[in-house]
């Protein structure tokens, strides 16, 4: 088919050439995204800010210098609820220090349920839906309930992919970092 | 000890590709045909030993040997037996020794072939066919292995490996998983091997055009030599497709049969290439035209083919249909780019030997209209392609955004949803194009056609199906978009009976009855009716399509017993509902529901929801009433729990959706007609009797 | 001509039938008196919950669609229009639950690039054949309409 074509020949293989290896490309990286997985110990946590279901706002400057656990729950999410109330233990332990954050995302989930389930479990750590589901996606998390603690650098130093089996599991996490 | 040889018949077959492909390239020059005989033996051998692999995880699956990792996860103690049969398929490690099982069989049933007039192709072709298949046997042997066990650590954690580990004892649990309900239907046993065998038979006619493309050998030999495969290959990729479509309706429970998934689509696009490939094949035959574009077209396809089983299995996507994520992804990639770049190396290599031999000189000849044809296939490939790639892309431009926060308003990285209406509304007016070339085309000449002498030929089936519009016109229809579709379908199928019509006048002026000047027809001229045959199938497929695409109704409610929900001529009263637990652990929830035709009872229906305890997984089963012209489908929705006084019922009308499943019976008996190898020896048979300068000239 | 006139009346029954029941079944779908579930689904159609990747809304069956779809119904009774329901899930969960990406930013692309591939295949497709016939005009006059003909019916014949 070139044969008419030799003074254009050329530019039409350099773009065929050139679309093949670019749609390549995109698939290269996106396949990266897929492989990386959930965000593991060690990486800085992405920074983010929220608001809470009673329009309080949170922002990197109320994490600086805390221990801060950031649990991605759902209504719908019933492995969520074998967690809740150990959570709201911990918090419990914690909360006078000053020093620990708690923090619960909502993910995916309607604010009436959601209000429901924070009433049914006495929840009283800050608590707000994640809005276009952007925080869940910085954490590159792959559902519902995972937890991440996050030390006072920033760094990620824990993660918990499903719920928490024991009240321990969680204080461990954190005390690990408050006795440094 | 059974499963420890399929083990190692897995082993062998793979160090057999390795050495296989090695000696096929080695013994590519001439005077090594030792070299090459060996290859084709270590090719044939592949068969035999991937058999008895796939024969041990069978035994496996069927004894409950719950100590392998992969019999654990797909099959449980309450499945009936043909389940754990099939659950070979049903999960990522089983399915690729399928595939690659599959694969051997159809390389080797090409070694079986007369190689004589074609040596020059056998190294190349296994030299392909054994690649492939290595590729697939490494993902199998180091990454997703079948054959790996359940070991409990000292530590007392459970992992899999093929090997004991130091310390490690044999772990065997209780049950295990069991199949993904989803996967537990008649449609599914059948729908996976279909579309595998559509797969790695279009492996086949891939693996000539390379030999083709390398021995620089330019005329249409490979076509020829392939024409068959390339049916066969399009014929079970149809099926595939079709099975597919009917278990969706079946089982996932949204009343229609086809929902534009990405996955679904990653098995329609090789299929559209492939399609477009039979049809440009011939004008390559006829007319020395378009060699390029042949051999990039079945690149493509080979392509597209390991694409879509690499967008299943790799994670890039998630949908109904894929496997769990997995780290064969990188290694896909890999081998579709290097694919793929090599073989379009290869093609631009020679691409100044691969000239057209003849011109083209009508805008109506039927050579025109195939590119015309050609052009709306790919069309539609492009949508499906950047339907399903461009929401990566949005995804990864985020990165760019990143970079310069000034672009973060275009460049967000957010993530997007491509449904079923862009898919739709961009390839609409591409297949009404197809259906109005699928009317045209048969009657135009090869070479020159003019406006007068196709309007000679059109001028009959075209009044007959303008007269078809008028009746709709006057019956009351008013949708634009289900007048001209259905219109079209008229025109084809008169165009297509007329060309039956013509054929068979011809032949009866001779002094044949009609039957006979049928019967004969056809056997002459297989190619050529069983497409036919196989258009009239693509048509009644389309009636089928309209029918739902622009007359499907629904409505949902709540129901007390007794009361009823209204559709259509349909009304369908709530009987009862009662709930039970079977005794392969599914609860089931059944509802009765009876549904009357213009007051006159029907007959009951039973939709039910199905929860599987140990996948936690919940199956919506329909109720379907299905007729000739239309089908009445019924969803149980929502019940309230224990008393079940009131259940929330989803009803569909389908108006000829039923045409979809009878074209696709009609479409396959015509790609029967079509590719049965009886006209091979026909062929032969001819070649035996023509004079030596020709049979040199053939080959 | 009896054997065309035969054909005529065929195909005009034939289409009458077509249009008729498909006509009927037209009318009967479509103004039914809507129960809200009804418009719940209308709209639930064209939103995906990003738990259930790839099924629409309207039949998923997963908890967290069950209780999107009460949202919907919530903010129907709110009197939320149609759109404003669209602007409330997107500004909640992402653009991904719309099942058209909205035409704004890189967005476009997904739009304008399938006409324009095809477009710009039909120009070329346009272009080749019309060297082609140049081609063949300098190879070989132009034939007679009645040579044409002739291949034309040499052709069908041999095709028997």
């Amino acid at each position: 088919m070139a044969a008419e074509k030799k003074n254009t020949g050329w530019v039409g293989r350099l773009l065929a050439w050139g679309l093949v290896i670019g749609l390549l490309a995109v698939v290269a990286v996106q396949l990266r995204a897929s492989q990386q997985g959930v965000m593991s110990r060690g990486e800085a946590a992405p920074a983010f800010s929220f608001t809470t279901f009673d329009g309080v706002e949170y922002g990197p400057a109320d994490f600086q210098g805390k221990v801060v656990l950031v649990n991605f729950w759902a209504s719908w999410c019933e492995p969520c609820e074998l967690e809740a109330a150990d959570l709201q233990t911990a918090w419990e332990l914690y909360e006078g220090r000053g020093d620990v954050l708690f923090i619960g995302l909502d993910y995916v989930d309607t604010q009436a349920e959601a209000l429901a389930y924070l009433e049914e479990w006495g929840i009283t750590y800050p608590n707000g839906p994640d809005l276009g589901t952007d925080i869940y996606r910085a954490f590159r998390a792959r559902g519902v309930p995972e937890t991440f603690v996050i030390n006072q650098m920033g760094e990620i130093t824990f993660v918990k992919i499903g719920p928490f089996i024991s009240l321990e599991e969680i204080t461990q996490a954190i005390d690990l970092l408050l006795e440094n | 000890m059974i499963v420890n040889l399929g083990f190692g018949a897995l082993l062998i077959a793979f160090i057999l590709c390795i050495y296989g492909a090695a000696a096929a390239a080695y013994g590519a020059r001439d005077g090594r045909d030792p070299w090459l005989a060996s290859a084709r033996s270590a090719m044939l051998l592949t068969f035999p030993l991937l058999t008895l692999a796939a024969l041990s995880i069978i035994y496996a699956l069927v004894t409950f040997d719950f100590q392998l990792d992969y019999v654990a996860s797909v099959t449980s103690r309450s499945m009936p037996t043909y389940l754990r049969v099939t659950a070979l398929w049903g999960g990522q490690a089983g399915s690729l020794l399928f595939w690659a099982w599959l694969m051997s069989a159809f390389a080797s049933a090409v070694m079986l072939r007369d190689w004589r007039r074609d040596r020059e192709f056998l190294p190349w072709v296994i030299l392909v066919s054994l690649v492939t298949l290595g590729f697939f046997l490494a993902l199998i042997i180091f990454f997703e292995n079948p054959f790996a066990r359940l070991w409990q650590g000292v530590t007392g954690t459970v992992f899999a490996g093929v090997w004991q580990p130091a310390g490690a004892i044999p772990y065997i649990p209780i049950d295990g998983n069991g199949l993904n309900p989803l996967l537990r239907h008649p449609g599914m046993i059948i729908h996976p091997p279909m579309l595998y065998l559509g797969f790695v038979s279009f492996v086949i006619p891939f693996a000539f055009a390379i030999a083709a493309l390398i021995t620089g050998r330019s005329d249409d030999r490979w076509i020829r030599l392939t024409r068959r495969w390339t049916l066969w290959a399009w014929l079970f990729l149809s099926l595939g497709l079709i099975l597919g479509s009917r278990w969706a309706y079946d089982v996932i429970g949204w009343g229609g049969y086809w929902g534009w998934d990405p996955v679904e689509i990653a098995a329609f696009m090789p299929w559209l290439t492939g399609t477009a490939c039979l049809h440009s094949v011939m004008i390559q035959e006829k007319r020395g035209l378009f060699k390029h574009w042949n051999m990039l077209l079945i690149i493509l396809t080979y392509d597209l083919v390991i694409f879509g089983t690499f967008l299943t299995r790799s994670g890039v996507l998630s949908s109904v249909h894929a496997f769990a994520q997995s780290a064969i992804g990188p290694l896909f990639f890999v081998f579709i780019a290097a694919t793929l770049l090599l073989s379009l190396y290869l093609l631009n290599r020679r691409w100044e030997s691969l000239k057209a031999e003849g011109e083209m000189t009508s805008w109506l000849s039927r050579e025109a209209l195939f590119l015309v044809n050609n052009l709306l296939f790919i069309g539609i490939l492009v949508v499906c392609f950047w339907g399903v790639v461009f929401p990566l892309i949005t995804e990864a431009s985020g990165a760019i955004g990143e970079w310069f926060p000034s672009l973060r308003g275009i460049f967000s990285g957010q993530r997007i949803t491509v449904g079923p209406l862009f898919y739709e509304r961009a390839t609409g007016p591409l297949w009404a194009g197809l259906l109005l070339l699928m009317g045209i085309a048969p009657l135009s000449a090869w070479r020159a056609s003019t406006a007068r002498t196709l309007g000679r030929a059109i001028w009959k089936p075209f009044a007959i199906s303008l007269l078809v519009l008028a009746g709709m016109l006057i019956g009351g229809l008013r949708s634009f978009g289900a007048l001209l579709g259905l219109w079209l379908c008229a025109f084809v199928l008169l165009v297509t009976a007329y060309e039956f019509w013509r054929g068979m006048r011809a032949r009866a002026a001779r002094g044949e009855n009609y039957f006979a000047a049928l019967a004969n027809l056809m056997a002459r001229n297989r190619r050529r009716y069983g497409g036919y045959i196989i258009h009239i199938g693509v048509i009644l497929i389309a009636i089928g399509i309209i029918g739902v695409e622009f007359f499907q109704t629904e409505t949902q409610g709540q129901l007390a017993i007794g009361e009823s929900l209204e559709i259509a001529d349909y009304r369908m009263e709530y009987e009862s509902l009662s709930e039970w637990n079977t005794n392969d652990n599914r609860l089931v929830d059944r509802a009765v529901v009876s549904v009357y035709k213009d007051g006159v009872f029907l007959r009951e229906l039973y939709p039910r929801r199905d929860y599987y305890y140990e996948s936690q997984q919940a199956m919506t089963i329909p109720g379907v009433r299905s007729t000739i012209e239309e089908d009445f489908y019924v969803l149980l929705v929502e019940w309230e729990e224990i008393s079940a006084s009131r259940a929330t019922f989803k009803i569909y009308h389908s108006p000829l959706i039923n045409w979809i499943w009878i074209g696709g019976l009609v479409f396959v008996v015509g790609n029967l007609i079509a590719a049965w190898p009886q006209a091979e020896a026909y062929d032969a048979r001819l070649r035996r009797t023509a004079p030596a300068g020709a049979r040199a000239e053939a080959g | 001509m009896r054997r065309l006139i035969l054909a005529l009346i065929l195909g005009l029954l034939l289409g009458f039938l077509f249009g008729y029941t498909a006509s009927a079944v037209l009318a009967q779908g479509e103004e039914p008196p809507a129960p809200s579930d009804n418009e719940v689904n209308a709209i639930a159609k064209n939103l995906y919950c990003p738990v259930c990747e790839n099924v629409p809304l309207d039949v998923c069956p997963t908890q967290a669609c069950i209780q999107w779809r009460a949202q919907i119904g919530d903010l129907l009774a709110q009197g939320y229009s149609e759109q404003a329901i669209y602007d409330y899930f997107v500004a909640q969960y992402g653009d991904s639950v719309l099942a058209s990406p909205p035409a704004r930013g890189l967005n476009w692309l997904i739009y304008v690039v399938p006409p324009v591939a095809v477009l710009l295949g039909a120009v070329l497709l346009y272009r080749r054949m019309t060297i082609w016939r140049q081609a063949e005009e300098l190879a070989a006059p132009q034939a007679t309409t009645s040579d044409y003909n002739q291949r034309v019916e040499d052709e069908l014949e041999a095709r028997r």
